[in-house]
């Protein structure tokens, strides 16, 4: 992982919109089915956790699932577009959850409160069987990873219109964004649901790690601003006003915004007008004190 | 003469036959006939049991719809200024109503 991926694998503009809005960019049944048939047994017999911050390299050395996993093309681009050459392992888990077995997770988000604005984390879920409604696999509400709250602190929230129930095909692995509100759903199936999860730091700025060969595409303004059950009311435009924050961050444009709420809110001129009144007119003399 | 507090709290309620059932719905604005983005149940019957992700669609398209189809309101949430410097700051879901009703069960 320390060597660049290919440019032609990386992210493009419009991908990474869909992240910035949505906090999530999935790869459908990328792995093929040789590893997820190998995979079963890996998860099974669990994989050893490491220190937060442990280099990739030396958590999964070559040779290893893991980093056969993480060395496919198009997993290996989605990371580098996103965390950068070289991230370093926050922390990783194998997650079984027994047929008919386990409750549902309250809802919540990863970690604490997390106050970064100029960087951020991703999770990637790899699942290596099919993923059906009645497996429960994870539920996320697309738009959420930007707001700020404290790990199950939103565990009243049981559901959030426009949220994502995954249903996918055996192979799919997903990039999440670490401040996402999701949970695990309950197994109410007869087979065990797998999912394996690597929490990644970045060890770089995250600016510019994608292909930015579209990036005047009007789709990425289409996903930028895309809109949710939950957005579509009064939540709406202070989540377009902390994506363009986002999307200022990771492209390094300082004047990008979006319907101008960000260049309004800067429109404080200091210079006087030349047809300005004089500054004594309309002045009250009742500061000079009581009945004078 | 005085009771213990564990004595005085054990006595038999005068609506035994009676539970709560909850329902707490998150709307778009602070206005209680705007649209439902969230919605939440706790079931006081035990009969059953809501939980995270067990529905996609909300069960009323209002907080009035629901106080027309006999939900008692008990709460709304209160306005609060945003503070300098944080107007732009998104964290929890801001409008909360929680209603209530209450059902028979069998004693």
């Amino acid at each position: 992982m320390t060597a660049l991926v290919d440019r032609k694998h990386l992210m493009g503009s419009v991908e990474m919109a869909h992240f910035v809005s949505h906090g999530s960019f999935a790869l459908e049944a990328v792995v093929p089915d040789s590893m997820n048939q190998r995979a079963i047994e890996v998860l099974d017999a669990g994989i050893p956790g490491y220190p937060y911050g442990t280099p990739l390299d030396e958590a999964f050395p070559t040779g290893t699932f893991v980093r056969e996993l993480l060395d496919l093309p198009p997993v290996a681009g989605a990371l580098q577009s996103l965390v950068g050459p070289g991230p370093v392992i926050d922390h990783h888990a194998v997650h079984i959850r027994p047929p008919r077995g386990g409750e549902a997770q309250n809802m919540h988000g990863d970690a604490i409160l997390d106050t970064r604005t100029d960087a951020f984390d991703v999770q990637l879920m790899y699942y290596p069987r099919d993923v059906t409604l009645e497996q429960g696999g994870t539920l996320s509400v697309p738009g959420t990873h930007l707001r700020r709250i404290n790990q199950t602190g939103i565990g009243r929230y049981q559901n959030l219109a426009g949220q994502t129930r995954l249903v996918c095909p055996a192979g799919t692995v997903v990039f999440l964004h670490h401040g996402i509100w999701h949970g695990g759903r309950r197994n109410d199936s007869d087979v065990p649901r797998y999912m394996f999860k690597i929490r990644f730091n970045p060890t770089v700025r995250q600016l510019r790690l994608w292909n930015t060969d579209d990036i005047d595409d009007p789709a990425v303004l289409k996903e930028l601003t895309a809109r949710f059950g939950w957005t579509s009311a009064n939540e709406g435009r202070l989540e377009l006003v902390n994506r363009a924050k986002l999307w200022r961050t990771l492209t390094g444009d300082q004047l990008f915004d979006i319907d101008n709420y960000l260049t309004r809110e800067q429109l404080r001129p200091q210079f006087v007008a030349p047809g300005a009144t004089d500054v004594r007119l309309g002045s009250s003399r009742s500061g000079a004190g009581w009945n004078l | 003469m005085t009771s213990t507090v564990e004595e005085a709290f054990s006595v038999r309620p005068i609506d035994p036959h009676l539970r709560q059932q909850l329902l707490i719905l998150f709307l778009g604005t602070s206005a209680l006939d705007s649209n439902v983005i969230g919605w939440t149940r706790y079931d006081g019957t035990g009969l059953s049991r809501p939980t995270m992700g067990d529905s996609d669609e909300p069960p009323y398209a209002t907080g009035l719809d629901a106080l027309m189809d006999g939900w008692r309101l008990i709460q709304m949430s209160q306005l609060l200024p945003h503070q300098p410097g944080h107007e732009y700051d998104v964290s929890y879901l801001p409008y909360e109503f929680v209603f209530e009703r209450l059902v028979e069960v069998s004693a």
